[in-house]
């Protein structure tokens, strides 16, 4: 089973949920914020493979190219542009569709590859790792997320995904058996977890929210759980020491108050989900 | 001579958009017919590109001249590559930004400025 934890807003606790559960359950762990994987600072996996990730876009035979710039009209993503006498190409917007291809009628089309990201899996007490590095300066997550879920074995892992409502999470979540959604009792979490329920809510798949830097408040996130019926799987109680074990790199599992609540989150999980372990 | 302007409305005397490929309207004189007509920029409500689509139609419209604030990198590279010179200009009516042109008080571009400029 995939678990994809999602947030809507960024920094509300993705990545600390997502690792400590990880640890709880011993289950495996995938980072599918390629753009800015944290999760392995945490983890420490030791690396034991790494693959590359390339994306595909057009170059163009000069000799055949009539100008007639039906393949700039084509593309969607303004990969493609008529300027002076040629047709310029800009890589990083392509999307790979092949649609320009399709529309050229003298054939002065081919597609070329360049590298965008690597893939990286290791292993900490046991535990399969995963995660997708995007490489600076590229636009497009999303290829490097694809390749990532589809060489992931079968098995029991919790996806860490990006921040936002995105292509990036939408392409994450066709992977997800279920969804966690972490976020924190602020208007600003409150805002974006709204659209984040109305984005899991197309995959008809079981979800729950679990309330990360919690007031121990009858806050505006309980509220609203309540309202709409969705089960709140856990609270992650806001405090100076959780704080102080975050900024040296260590994980809250390691505190004995902190691997008591995700014990109870991780159990809250199995039977909101019915999830049986396979290991 | 055709000189394009990004406008943020539709009158002669809207304000000149430093936005290139996210403006709302284009302004196009042309200095030898002494025609004025005004064109809404499809590209802006672009996911990515805009300055790519705004570049395109601009080229289209068979334009010698652009006045905008500032022309991010993919924009700059069509435009040079067709020909077209930029000049850069400050929040004025488009009436005046034309008369700047004209009176030869803008300063051409030498180079595009930061992709996204005004998201950061």
């Amino acid at each position: 089973m995939n678990i994809a934890i999602l947030s809507g807003k960024g920094g509300t606790g993705k990545t600390t949920v997502a690792t400590n559960l990880t640890m709880t359950l011993g289950v495996g762990y995938v980072d599918c914020d390629v753009e800015e994987p944290n999760g392995f600072i945490f983890l420490a996996p030791s690396i034991r493979k790494k693959d590359e990730v390339f994306a595909e876009y057009p170059i163009i035979d000069k000799n055949k190219c009539t100008l007639c710039g039906s393949c700039a009209k084509a593309c969607q993503f303004h990969a493609l542009a008529k300027a002076g006498k040629q047709i310029v190409v800009f890589e990083k917007l392509c999307h790979d569709c092949g649609a320009c291809k399709i529309v050229c009628r003298a054939d002065a089309l081919a597609y070329t590859i360049r590298s965008v990201g690597k893939l990286e899996e290791g292993t900490v007490k046991g535990i399969s790792c995963y995660r997708g590095i995007l490489k600076v300066s590229e636009p497009m997550a999303v290829p490097v997320i694809k390749k990532l879920l589809k060489s992931l074995p079968k098995g029991d892992f919790f996806i860490d995904c990006p921040p936002g409502t995105s292509c990036n999470v939408v392409s994450t979540l066709r992977y997800a058996d279920a969804a966690i959604l972490v976020t924190e009792p602020s208007e600003f979490g409150l805002h974006d977890l709204k659209m984040a329920v109305e984005l899991v809510k197309l995959y008809k798949v079981p979800y729950g929210i679990i309330i990360n830097k919690d007031d121990n408040k009858e806050n505006l996130v309980k509220v609203f759980c309540k309202n709409e019926s969705i089960s709140l799987l856990g609270t992650i109680p806001y405090s100076m020491e959780a704080a102080a074990l975050y900024s040296k790199g260590i994980m809250l599992y390691e505190n004995d108050r902190y691997k008591k609540i995700f014990k109870s989150i991780g159990n809250r999980i199995k039977e909101a989900f019915k999830w049986k372990l396979l290991c | 001579m055709k000189i394009v302007v990004s406008a943020t409305g539709d009158k002669k005397e809207s304000m000149l958009d430093r936005r290139f490929g996210r403006c709302v309207y284009f302004h196009i004189y042309d200095s030898e017919k002494d025609e004025y007509t005004v064109i809404n920029n499809d590209g802006a409500s672009e996911g990515g590109g805009a300055g790519i689509a705004a570049a395109g139609r601009i080229i289209d419209e068979n334009v010698d001249i652009v006045i905008t604030g500032k022309l991010g990198p993919n924009a700059y590279e069509l435009l040079k590559k067709e020909g077209v010179k930029a000049y850069s200009c400050e929040t004025v009516p488009v009436c005046k930004a034309i008369e700047f042109y004209q009176n030869n008080q803008l300063s051409e571009m030498k180079g595009a400025g930061r992709a996204h400029h005004k998201m950061r």
